[in-house]
């Protein structure tokens, strides 16, 4: 009896997924800050805990043609957005869809390429699944600020260190941050990042050699 | 007949008649209201001219989008009475007198001006008379509320009294003006040869409206037709299956009838009747658009919900409520735009949440962070009150802050002893800030690095505009950043580099 080559994980997704009539999850533009931390896919979910990460994420999609929209954040600096890479003209804003939130959040990830929407307090695991498979089947990328049940990764910001402001002196021009990205049960992935530099370009921070010091 | 509401910009934006109100464009009043005329305002009056009669005066900016749209209910009202409605412009509108029906010109213009009354439109008047510039000429000069009939064959007669500055056209005016022409009696008494010789085709046209005569027909809008469609039921059914079986022919006559006059719906409304009265109506949308298929899905799943159907069905009524045209949603032949798709989209939201509730964003010119946000209800240009590329003294260098809280939120900062720490009127700040607190409800943690003040005298010149701040950067140990402004001895978080 011969037995048939076991397929392996990733054949078997990709007929289910066919059976299912769903697009197999494509890659999307990605800030290339991002780069071996973090690659976007259609019908995915992400959620951040800053919002300079969600823009951040929003600029890689957004100026390859994407249209973005914005939900339930009437606070969203649109300064800072527009020096993160995110095309103004194709962003959208619904400051305050109150008990609506979750149709207007439907409706737009039905046309828009990039939703971010500000988690509410508390959301029902019933809403979170219908929000995925529309998500799915529309090929969007879901951005939440806040905590998301059951999201592809999470992202979240440590040991944030501004640089160009003293004591009194200088002002804001940099940080250093570092952005850890955990992906359900996979080990988390860390990478430092300048958000932004003293430029105001988003980009991985080099490792800077250390300095060695003669002692003796 | 002509109808006519004065001060149609002052009424679009529901400001109460016994205030003094104006709307102004390019810095000149537009129109005003009753109140502020009786305050010596006037139109074309400018800005600080109208300020200085009437100190208490209300501005409004001139939203000629806003306008139109305010009038479409007035002309939806007035077509509900008599279709065929002519839009002029927003504020004036002309339709054919539905005489015979309620019994004479003056009950209907009656009929009329009492369903926009109750529609809270107040100041309406009416003009009827042979030609279109004849009856708006008469709906000026009517009392409100109330109608000013000129006589069949009488328009000629009606104008002839009139002063030359009712054909509205600035050059012509003058001109005849200076010819010693000042009644529009006068400019008809002209052979029209000499007129058309003189004044050209436009001076001809102004002349035989003069004369009473009927230039240019008016073109009415089209009454909607009629989709809806009913499926009756005979006997009366209590299955939802039986139900929707029975919706097939129906759902698929309802898109036929749609697709030839070219348009597809994308939100309806299914109203289902038990014993003769309405059981249950729900409002259905398709990312897309309905088909024969999703409409008797939408007719089951209505119905399928428990305690819906408490007593056999016997009628079932399909509502369009959104109708797009065909062309928009057809493939094309090298893919379809995404930006209509968008815009499709984006108008369904709208409907959802209101017309303001969804806006397209841009940057402008300002000092604070709040005041260079540019938001502008999406399908409106957005107009920037402060031009982006000038210098903006006194803004702060980037990075911009990602969080720009609507309203400041009251923050506490304080020295090393637990002092209150505040700027000296020379722009000093009195001590080195220790703790702080971002927001009422935060904890307090130690200042890491800070930098301030920089002062900024807004508007000194405005009494009530005017705010003299500082701003200072916070960082806290944690590495959260603020952007706080110290006003009269209060500190305030405006935004947070988060």
């Amino acid at each position: 009896m011969t037995v048939a080559p076991a397929p392996t994980l990733d054949e078997l997704r990709a007929r289910v997924d066919q059976m299912q009539g769903r697009p197999a999850a494509q890659p999307v533009a990605t800030h290339p800050a991002f780069a071996g931390l973090l690659q976007l896919q259609t019908g995915s979910s992400y959620a951040v805990d800053s919002a300079s990460l969600a823009m951040a994420l929003m600029a890689g999609p957004s100026a390859d043609g994407a249209w973005c929209g914005v939900v339930g954040s009437a606070e969203f600096g649109l300064e800072a957005a527009a020096a993160a890479g995110v095309e103004l003209r194709r962003t959208i804003l619904v400051p305050d869809p109150g008990e609506a939130w979750l149709e207007v959040t439907a409706a737009l990830i039905d046309v828009l390429g990039v939703v971010v929407v500000a988690a509410p307090a508390e959301i029902s695991g019933k809403d979170v699944s219908r929000i995925s498979a529309r998500l799915r089947q529309r090929g969007a990328v879901l951005i939440t600020y806040g905590d998301w049940p059951r999201c592809d990764a999470r992202l979240s910001l440590r040991d944030a260190e501004w640089v160009g402001l003293g004591r009194g002196h200088g002002h804001l021009q940099g940080r250093r941050v570092t952005v850890e990205v955990q992906r359900g049960t996979a080990p988390v992935r860390t990478g430092q990042l300048w958000l932004p530099d003293r430029a105001q370009v988003i980009r991985r921070a080099e490792q800077e050699p250390t300095q060695l010091r003669s002692v003796s | 007949m002509v109808l006519w509401a004065p001060d149609w910009p002052i009424v679009a934006v529901e400001s109460s008649a016994s205030t003094p109100a104006a709307v102004l464009h390019k810095g000149h009043v537009l129109a005003c209201s009753q109140a502020a005329r009786a305050e010596g305002v006037r139109r074309g009056m400018r800005r600080r001219d109208a300020q200085s009669r009437c100190p208490g005066l209300a501005l409004h900016d001139y939203n000629p989008d806003a306008d139109a749209r305010a009038f479409e209910t007035v002309l939806t009202a007035i077509e509900e009475l008599s279709p065929g409605v002519a839009p002029l412009r927003p504020g004036l509108c002309a339709i054919n007198v539905p005489a015979r029906f309620y019994g004479g010109e003056a009950e209907a213009a009656a009929v009329i001006a009492e369903r926009l009354v109750r529609l809270g439109v107040w100041d309406v008047r009416a003009g009827i008379a042979d030609g279109l510039f004849a009856a708006e000429q008469a709906a000026r000069r009517a009392l409100a509320q109330d109608s000013l009939v000129v006589p069949p064959g009488g328009s000629a007669q009606f104008l002839r009294d009139l002063p030359v500055d009712a054909l509205d056209d600035e050059s012509i005016v003058g001109l005849l003006r200076r010819m010693g022409l000042l009644t529009l009696g006068d400019f008809a008494a002209l052979a029209p040869a000499d007129v058309h010789t003189r004044f050209g085709t436009h001076g001809e046209l102004l002349h035989r409206m003069a004369r009473g005569l009927n230039p240019q027909p008016i073109s009415r809008r089209q009454v909607p037709p009629e989709f809806e469609a009913t499926l009756m039921l005979e006997p009366p059914l209590d299955l939802a299956e039986q139900i929707a079986f029975s919706v097939r022919t129906t759902a698929e006559k309802f898109v036929t009838d749609l697709a030839g006059h070219g348009l597809v719906c994308t939100t309806v409304l299914i109203e289902v009747d038990t014993d003769g009265s309405l059981a249950t109506s729900r409002r259905w949308m398709h990312p897309r658009w309905f088909g024969p298929t999703d409409l008797v899905d939408r007719v089951r799943w209505q119905l399928s919900v428990d305690g819906v159907i408490r007593a056999p069905v016997d009628a079932v009524r399909l509502i369009p409520e959104v109708t797009e045209p065909l062309g928009d949603h057809a493939d094309s032949l090298f893919g379809g735009g995404p930006d209509e798709r968008v815009e499709r989209g984006v108008a369904r939201v709208q409907s959802i949440v209101g017309h303001e509730a969804v806006v397209s964003v841009s940057v402008q010119g300002g000092r604070g962070p709040a005041e260079r946000q540019l938001l502008a209800p999406w399908g409106e240009r957005p107009v920037a009150a402060r031009a982006v590329g000038l210098p903006w003294p006194g803004s702060l260098p980037p990075p911009a802050p990602a969080t720009v809280y609507l309203e400041p939120q009251q923050a506490m900062v304080v020295g090393a002893e637990g002092q209150a720490i505040g700027v000296t009127g020379r722009g000093m700040v009195t001590g080195e800030p220790a703790r702080f607190r971002a927001a009422a409800g935060q904890d307090w943690q130690p200042v890491a690095s800070w930098a301030g003040p920089w002062p900024v005298d807004d508007q000194w010149w405005d009494e009530v505009a005017a705010r003299r701040i500082a701003r200072f950067q916070v960082v806290g140990v944690d590495g959260s950043a603020y952007l706080m402004i110290v006003e009269g001895g209060s500190w305030w978080t405006e935004a947070r580099y988060d």
